[in-house]
């Protein structure tokens, strides 16, 4: 390997690429080309490291000092005075602690405090495209041991000794779920990653794919070595243009290596990936309707029992993971299961990414511990609300979560603790919502959603997302009526029981606690004829 | 009726039956293939018309109700014709909130039609989705392939100057 003093990372996340880091790039390797620096600084794009509105992102290591926003127009001052002259350019560098020293530190900016990066590892820190730069960090390390140090049931146990929880929404113990596949007896069984990533406000999938593709290919072989199964499947959403590239490069990359294929590493296992595209559908996330789809069907979900661990794909006992799940394998065998369980809480080991949108200043892709509550993301990691506005609502795990009132900002954010509270962690998707809007009509947009998204396989939500929209939109025009709110609630918990999968069951929630901790604002439009936000003009 | 050079800048493509029959070579018999065999013969066509489905439902074996009832499913099919570039605009909660609105009301203005309709000359079709996984720069687009993100009413012009 050739040896360079500072290596230059641009960021090369979708977000950034819309931001124009591609010309930052270009700009960057000419520039340090005629600065006479090609031999001394590497030029490397990466994928997302983050403040997904601050792009294009630029960090220059060793001194880990982080640009925002950077422009072609800026790449001449930053090659001259950091590149040439050791100074920082104090006008770009991100967060605040720029001007003590000149030199801030990549852990420094407080968007970055907080958090603690085991999915995140590698995304923003090496070239994605670049098989070698993930070997150099360890990267398929963990393949390697479980196939010459462990057997399949030492590597179900590791993991379930880890507390890992399913990432896709659920919650449900990964280490378990492998070791029903493990118990089943068929000539075929298949490991299959959901990256189907539909629910609103999510986009973590996609930027670790983007990111980090190995970590996801070392995951799904490690499970398949675990559960016995030679054939593993990766369930993208059609619109992931640059995910599906990547992956599609790092697959053949694997291959070339002999870390996929057959007779891996010499242990006489075989195991390979094949990449599907969806077609556009929210409920193909749903793990039977995606199987459903992978068949080549209309994606509806499938009644359960039996559950895709013992009968999925083809009838075949079948793995389903999320991609973020995945990508917690290797560190856990590499690190050991007691190591996992050092971050995060108890019941909830490990961290969460959490994609935070909405009136919030940072929005962007973060890993937290489990645990951490909602105040300190929004405020100290997120920055607090722009505008001098002031926070009304933040909504918890998409559009198929609760939302939480002020009063509810110290809850901490797990899987156990969320639902306690009426709301969900779901997919760590967080939408934060000011007191400009009014809640009647982002109430019809969440219920818009499920009108649309609801694939009328049943009647509880077929019907009942229909309804739910009718009474909110009637609201919002300005003919909503007293009696319907009650109508609404109770449709609601007919809905949660009776609907066939999780997107009946989740598509009242948001209404449900927007009418607890608001319904005053649903009276008013009803009995006083007025929105307090103004939004609504009748 | 839409006139021949209308077809020909909406599909990119002359559309020939053979060229359909050339695709579904490799998919004949496999009834799981459906879905990329119709994503390929959009690809060339633009949309699914009757007589591609047909083929499709003879080709991997499989009833035409079927074929039909998948390209009805997802959003990312048509079985009916659409402009040269699809304009799909997020209005998903994140977005809505950042202003997706405006951003529809500037591409009607800009283009001349209401969402779900194609412009007259076929180069545009304005269509609504949920969540296109880019919210970190809310609101957002895709035009064909492409992701448009932190939008406001003033970028759209010049977005829409790219594909005119
Ligand atoms: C309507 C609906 C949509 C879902 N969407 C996703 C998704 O996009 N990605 C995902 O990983 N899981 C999704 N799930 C959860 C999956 O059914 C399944 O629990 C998950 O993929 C299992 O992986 P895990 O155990 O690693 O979390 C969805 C569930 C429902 C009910
Ligand atoms: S909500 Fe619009 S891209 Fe996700």
């Amino acid at each position: 390997m050739e040896f360079y003093r500072s290596h230059v990372l641009v960021c090369g996340g979708t977000p950034c690429v819309l931001e124009g880091c591609k010309a930052v790039r270009d700009a960057l390797i000419s520039e340090v080309r005629r600065a006479g620096l090609a031999g001394e600084v590497k030029v490397v794009e990466t994928g997302c490291l983050g403040p997904c509105d601050m792009g294009p992102i630029v960090v220059v290591y060793p001194e880990g000092i982080t640009y925002a926003r950077v422009g072609v127009k800026d790449v001449p001052v930053i090659v001259e005075e950091h590149l040439l002259k050791g100074r920082a350019v104090d006008r770009l560098v991100l967060g605040t602690g720029a001007k003590e020293k000149g030199v801030v530190s990549y852990e420094r900016p407080p968007y970055f405090e907080l958090q603690q990066r085991i999915v995140l590892r590698n995304c923003g820190m090496i070239d994605p495209d670049s098989i070698d730069e993930y070997i150099a960090r360890d990267g398929y390390r963990a393949l390697a041991k479980c196939l010459t140090e462990m057997t399949p049931g030492e590597v179900i146990d590791a993991v379930k000794e880890s507390g890992l929880l399913g990432r896709g929404g659920a919650a449900f113990p990964t280490g378990v779920k492998w070791s029903f596949t493990a118990r089943a007896t068929a000539n075929q069984k298949y490991v299959v990653c959901n990256a189907d990533e539909g629910e609103p406000g999510t986009f973590k999938d996609r930027l670790i794919l983007e990111g980090d593709p190995h970590s996801i290919i070392e995951g799904m072989a490690i499970a398949g070595y675990a559960v016995g199964a030679d054939k593993g499947f990766i369930y993208i959403r059609g619109e992931y243009v640059l995910s599906i590239e990547r992956l599609e490069r790092a697959i053949q990359k694997a291959r070339e290596y002999g870390l996929l294929g057959e007779d891996i590493l010499g242990s006489g296992f075989d195991f390979d990936i094949e990449v599907r595209k969806g077609a556009g559908a929210y409920v193909c996330g749903e793990e039977t309707a995606l199987i459903e789809s992978m068949e080549g069907d209309r994606g509806e979900p499938r009644l359960k029992p039996p559950y895709p661990g013992t009968c999925g794909l083809w009838g075949k006992p079948t793995v389903v993971n999320n991609v973020e799940t995945l990508a917690n394998v290797p560190p856990i065998i590499l690190n050991g299961p007691k190591w996992f369980r050092g971050f995060g809480t108890e019941r909830c080991p490990g961290t969460k990414v959490f994609t935070l949108t909405g009136d919030v200043n940072n929005k962007g892709l973060i890993e937290v511990p489990m645990g951490i509550t909602l105040r300190q993301v929004i405020y100290e990691i997120g920055g607090g609300i722009p505008g001098g506005r002031a926070f009304k609502i933040a909504q918890t795990g998409g559009t198929s979560g609760g939302c939480l009132p002020k009063e509810l900002l110290d809850v901490p954010m797990d899987y156990f603790s969320l639902p306690e509270a009426g709301s969900a962690l779901g997919s760590g998707a967080l939408l934060i919502v000011d007191d400009s809007h009014c809640i009647v009509d982002i109430a019809r947009c969440f219920m818009k959603f499920f009108k649309h998204e609801s694939c009328g396989k049943c009647v509880p939500c077929r019907e009942g997302t229909d309804r739910l929209y009718e009474i909110v939109d009637k609201v919002a025009q300005g003919n909503g009526r007293l009696e319907d709110l009650d109508l609404a609630l109770e449709l609601s918990r007919v809905m949660q029981v009776a609907s066939l999968c999780g997107l009946g069951q989740a598509a009242p929630l948001s209404l449900m606690t927007i009418l607890q901790y608001f319904g005053d604002e649903f009276r008013e439009h009803i009995v006083g004829k007025t929105c307090p936000a103004g939004t609504c003009g009748f | 009726m839409e006139t021949p050079e209308v077809e020909k800048c909406r599909t990119g493509s002359s559309g020939q039956p053979d060229e359909i029959d050339s695709i579904l070579e490799k998919y004949r018999g496999r009834k799981d293939a459906l879905i990329p065999a119709l994503y390929d013969i959009q690809k060339v066509m633009n949309y699914l018309p009757e007589s591609a489905a047909v083929k499709v439902a003879e080709a991997l074996e499989v009833p035409v109700s079927k074929v039909y009832g998948v390209a009805t499913f997802y959003t990312l099919f048509s079985v009916k014709p659409r402009g040269k570039h699809i304009i799909r605009v997020c209005e998903s909660a994140p977005c809505h909130v950042l202003g997706a609105m405006n951003v529809v009301k500037e591409l009607e203005r800009e283009l001349g039609i209401k969402v779900g309709e194609t412009t007259k000359d076929g180069r545009f079709t304005l269509e609504l989705t949920s969540c296109l996984g880019t919210c970190g720069v809310a609101p957002a687009i895709m035009i064909d392939d492409v992701v448009y993100g932190n939008l406001t009413a003033d970028k759209i012009p010049h977005i829409l100057s790219e594909y005119r």
